[in-house]
């Protein structure tokens, strides 16, 4: 059976190379250059899977990425499963797997069939008209809907493949390989352009490279041999790269595009071994050439969707391609030239075509009296009304369309077939060119959608620029090419062309039938199951934007994004609106062209390169003493270390004790540090603090609050006077890079007047910060030279010394209220320099704490972290910070917004210690803060931002903001949660040491 | 995502840079002085046009310098790029 549907004169198979896959569990055998579809039709199998929503038996309806219907799920016997594939671009490798997709239990008997009959019933809209009330039982239908929606099954395990990115930069982008574009790519690089040419099929050539006709002539030798030619000599160009398997998935402004180039898939597995499988191509062209060619158009008809009914240009390809015939019993319905161009190729074959079913009432056509000579019947002016045999279509009925187009007339025939190929006129490809920002503009004559206004340096040539016959696209293209690169003359200006020109079409979109509309099933979009009637129905209901009948009833949203029958859609609303088709417009095109695997889009950013993070020059410290991490910005820092089986609540709560009532040692190197130098940086300082700068003296740090022009806080931290011009800034380890940002700005557009430089050297140094009653000792330890007496060497104040040979700086400075000592070093020492700590400690239980400790010992002060404690809507004045906020200072970023309406109100939300009634009670970060149960509804006063238990305290503290808070002390509020209400208390936000003794103890 | 002709570093691809607000608004210089309602004209009220707009990028990812450029919002064309303290072009 086999060799009878093997024509043997593929030019793209290579019959000495068989190659075996399963299909639904059985084996079948094709040949090199098969892709999946042509192989299975090979071996006589139409039916490849199961419609949406209907379940209805569907199969194999294209030969190019167009395919709605053959979408197969691919297997092999590693972790490696791919969903929604089309069968017609897989090309087969040994060990091919694949199955249909959307059926249960099998493609032949599918339980979901019933839908089928159940389809008066499921109308457009279905889901949202029936499912929408009462709406709490949406949670229950959900689980249904889910379980019988949804095309293949998405991998369960890791992609196991490797993916790449690449930016290629290009004078001349050529899309598509067709004639027009292999004309494009040879002029653009003769001319010296450098030129890239990519096409999503495997060879070059298009459609035009197996046309071997004698209507089709160019200097005298067949269209498909000459192409040939001019691709052998393509090749040898130094300045033109071509990229086959490479398909264009976006047109975005500026000329960027981006490409799916797929380097394996058809390889057999064993050789795909240490390959790249896809690679994303970022390409940045100087000029585009589209030639995308066009997609024939379906027929609108009933049960236009039985396996067996194809487009007319794919039978041609299975044959004239691959070699394989689609039936034994070939019927075209065409209203165009088309399906004649495909018979004659059949019939040079040996394949029998039995007649053609032709819309227009007269043809004066070559083509079609060549059809005639060789015994085809021609019904013209004839449709069909109706297509039978459920798993393959197996008759016909037609009837004669009346002059009108809108009815049928006189009796009706049946004919027998096993194959119907469908020609409904051209569809130029103009997805790429209006995803760029191009605009469209409607051709009547054959009812197209053609590019008019080019929105970038960019061409539409060939077929998608509505060139539809050879003659056209060889005269049309030099022409447009000269244009375009402003050249004289090419190659091709006096080309001797032969081709049939007849381009009379009958376009009806929806053909007429002897049955009411709602009795038929005229399939609009195949995967979606979307009908005409359901498209009437939405303009019935008042709808009206194309784009709200699109959704309301899914045309064009399946993976095929509607390729083959949006037009058909357009057609029918405009018909049933009495709209003009080029007022109406068409939906949008979104990219991508065809899906692309997750695997391209996220390259080579997977597992730790996914978002990349940076660590501390101490890390590895803290990796090798068991710490757990905490991500804040880019940064791994050590979020506590637990010991032995200790939990996270231990850990903290050991490291929180040692740290108060020893030593504690800290890796603060993630700390923003901002390097400020220039004659102006004490004014610069006094105009982006809310504090004064000006007499801080040498060697003496002081904290400072930076606003946003808002009024609202946005970074604080540390800043030391190293000298009379020279500052070092500490911000927040989250806000490093945006505060550099800000200060930057204002420097260079604000006060460029003033003599500032500022250098970013965060990662420049380390910071070991060791604090506790201890700490004294622990690093005179370290720094034995060094004079630690607190009369020279007071709090907030900073001295330059050496460890060993290597300088650096240390700072007297607290975070958590105890004695501590800040040491930055020269980043490559930071661990060194932590060790030595370590060691100079052991003897006093130095004791790292990681930022959970940090936070907690930093709460028991009351002290502030920007970010958790504030959000931008938080004022000093709403942290009961105005001892910070300069009164004298004529100006700083945000002064003037201190005081607009809105934020010297009295009933803003201020921040405020809580405390529990129950001191073991520990709230929960985030919850709500009330006042009065009872009221309804309940009113919200605030929320808790920061919450721990202290064991220093020995009890629970929060921190929360409350409207009007600062005038509330001692007030009882309520803390409402899920099981209970718990009672707190307002008060004070330090809660330790509020005398400041602890800092020079 | 276009391409910015840096006025110090030539072209170079959008995501490079940032963006930052509409050009031209100065901070005033004695902001004490101003009524709330001047006050928040300078902070909260921008223009969004369709068609051209004077806009300030930082080039962030290269050398960090604050510029104005001049866009038309409807297909991103970028008519003109010029340097902090420049008059914005008459377009």
């Amino acid at each position: 059976m086999t060799k009878n549907l093997r024509v043997n004169t593929g030019k793209a198979i290579d019959e000495t190379y068989r190659i075996s896959f399963k299909f639904n569990g059985s084996t079948y055998y094709g040949f090199k250059g098969d892709t999946l579809a042509s192989a299975l039709l090979a071996n006589d199998v139409h039916l490849v899977g199961r419609s949406f929503k209907y379940h209805r038996p569907r199969g194999i309806m294209t030969a190019g990425s167009e395919e709605p219907n053959a979408i197969v799920q691919l297997h092999d016997n590693s972790s490696r499963t791919e969903p929604n594939v089309r069968a017609t671009e897989v090309e087969i490798y040994e060990g091919l797997e694949a199955t249909s997709q959307n059926c249960w239990p099998s493609v032949n008997f599918d339980i979901g069939g019933i839908n089928n009959l159940l389809s008066p019933l499921l109308p457009a809209g279905f889901y949202y008209k029936t499912f929408m009330w009462p709406a709490s039982f949406w949670k229950n239908y959900e689980y249904f809907i889910r379980r019988s929606a949804g095309l293949g099954k998405s991998p369960t395990k890791p992609d196991p493949d490797v993916y790449e990115h690449r930016y290629i930069h290009c004078d001349v982008l050529v899309i598509g390989s067709g004639i027009s574009g292999i004309m494009a790519a040879k002029i653009a690089a003769k001319n010296g352009f450098k030129t890239l040419l990519v096409d999503e099929k495997p060879n070059l050539g298009g459609s035009t490279i197996y046309q071997e006709s004698n209507y089709f002539k160019i200097n005298n030798q067949n269209s498909g041999s000459w192409l040939e030619k001019e691709i052998n000599e393509i090749k040898k160009l130094k300045n033109l790269e071509i990229k086959t398997r490479t398909s264009v998935a976006a047109y975005h402004g500026y000329n960027f595009l981006l490409a799916r180039e797929n380097l394996t898939d058809h390889l057999p597995i064993e050789q795909r071994k240490g390959k790249t499988r896809h690679k994303l191509l970022k390409i940045r062209a100087k000029k585009v050439i589209s030639a995308t060619g066009s997609i024939e158009r379906p027929m609108i008809f009933d049960n236009n969707d039985r396996p067996g009914i194809l487009l007319s240009s794919a039978i041609k390809k299975y044959a004239d391609f691959f070699g394989v015939a689609c039936g034994k019993k070939n019927i075209f319905l065409t209203n165009n030239d088309s399906a004649y161009e495909t018979t004659i190729s059949l019939i040079q074959k040996g394949i029998n075509v039995e007649a053609i079913v032709d819309n227009r009432e007269e043809v004066d056509s070559k083509l079609l009296y060549e059809v005639e000579k060789n015994n085809v019947k021609i019904f013209k002016g004839y449709t069909v009304t109706n297509t039978f045999g459920y798993k393959r279509i197996n008759k016909i009925s037609i009837m004669q369309i009346s002059n009108d187009g809108q009815n049928v007339l006189g009796s009706k025939i049946y004919l027998a077939c096993d194959c119907l190929g469908v020609s409904g006129g051209w569809t130029p490809a103009v997805h790429l060119f209006t995803q760029s920002g191009g605009k469209l503009k409607f051709r009547n004559e054959d009812q197209t959608f053609i590019p008019n206004i080019y929105p970038s340096d960019q061409l539409s040539i060939g077929a998608c620029n509505g060139d539809l016959t050879l003659d056209e696209i060889l005269i049309n293209t030099p022409n447009s090419l000269k244009q375009f690169f402003k050249i004289k003359n090419t190659e091709y200006d006096r080309l001797e062309i032969i081709s049939s020109t007849n381009k009379s079409k009958r376009n009806i979109w929806l053909l007429p039938s002897d049955k009411v509309i709602g009795k038929t099933k005229s399939f609009v979009d195949y995967q979606n199951d979307a009908t005409a009637k359901d498209i009437k129905l939405a303009l019935r209901e008042g709808f009206r934007s194309i784009e709200h009948v699109k959704r309301y009833t899914t045309t064009g949203m399946g993976t095929d994004q509607g390729k083959l029958g949006n037009m058909h859609a357009l057609g029918i609303i405009s018909e049933t609106a009495g709209a003009k088709m080029g007022e109406l417009g068409t939906t949008t095109f979104r990219p991508p062209y065809t899906p692309l695997t997750f695997g391209t889009i996220v390259g080579r950013n997977v597992g730790e390169y996914f978002d990349i993070f940076r660590k501390t020059p101490i890390h590895d410290f803290h990796v090798e003493n068991n710490a757990e991490f905490e991500n804040v910005g880019q940064w791994k820092r050590a979020w506590y270390y637990p010991k032995e089986n200790e939990n996270m609540h231990q850990a903290v709560q050991r490291e929180s004790k040692a740290a108060r009532e020893s030593a504690g040692i800290l890796d603060a190197s993630t700390l923003g540090k901002i390097d400020i130098q220039g004659t102006d940086a004490s004014e610069f300082l006094n105009r982006v603090y809310t504090n004064a700068w000006s007499k801080l003296a040498i060697g003496k740090c002081r904290y400072g609050l930076m606003l946003n022009e808002d009024g609202m806080v946005y970074d604080d931290g540390v800043t030391t006077r190293l000298d009379e011009n020279h500052y070092i800034m500490t911000t927040t380890t989250g806000g490093a890079a945006n505060v550099m940002g800000k200060l930057e700005d204002y420097l260079q557009t604000e006060w460029p007047e003033l003599d500032v430089y500022l250098t970013s050297v965060t990662d420049h140094f380390a910071t070991v910060s060791v604090c506790g009653p201890n700490s004294k000792k622990i690093v005179s330890k370290v720094i034995p030279d060094l004079n630690f007496s607190d009369e020279s060497f007071p709090h907030m104040s900073f001295k330059n010394t050496k460890i060993g040979k290597i300088n650096c700086r240390v700072m007297r400075i607290s975070f958590t209220g105890e004695h501590s000592y800040e040491i930055n070093i020269q980043a490559n020492y930071g661990k060194s320099v932590w060790e030595k700590c370590m060691e100079a400690g052991k003897h006093h239980n130095i004791t790292p704490y990681g930022t959970e400790t940090m936070h907690l010992l930093r709460a028991e002060k009351g002290f502030i972290i920007v970010g958790q404690d504030t959000d931008a809507t938080m004022t000093p004045i709403d942290l009961q910070m105005d001892w910070i906020v300069s009164k004298k200072k004529y100006d700083f970023i945000g002064k003037r917004s201190l005081y607009r309406s809105d934020t010297i109100r009295d009933d803003r939300k201020q921040l405020v210690g809580i405390l529990t009634e129950d001191p073991n009670e520990v709230l929960e970060e985030g919850a709500q803060i009330i006042a009065d149960v009872n009221k309804s509804p309940i009113e919200m006063l605030g929320h808790i931002t920061s919450s721990y238990y202290s064991p220093n305290l020995k009890k629970s503290i929060a921190l929360g903001v409350v409207r009007g808070g600062k005038n509330m002390m001692g007030q009882k509020l309520i803390i409402p949660m899920e099981k209970k209400n718990i009672n707190v208390t307002v008060t004070d936000p330090v809660f330790l040491d509020k005398e400041n003794k602890r800092l020079n103890a | 995502m276009f391409v910015i002709n840096c006025p110090f570093c030539g072209e170079r691809e959008q995501s490079e840079f940032k963006a930052g607000g509409e050009a031209h608004i100065l901070r005033p210089k004695q902001p004490t002085e101003l009524s709330d309602d001047e006050w928040a004209e300078y902070l909260f009220m921008r223009k969004n046009i369709k068609g051209i707009q004077f806009e300030r990028w930082n080039h962030t990812h290269g050398c960090r310098k604050w510029f104005n450029i001049a866009r038309d919002t409807s297909n991103d064309e970028i008519k003109v790029v010029y340097k902090m303290g420049e008059k914005p072009p008459s377009i």
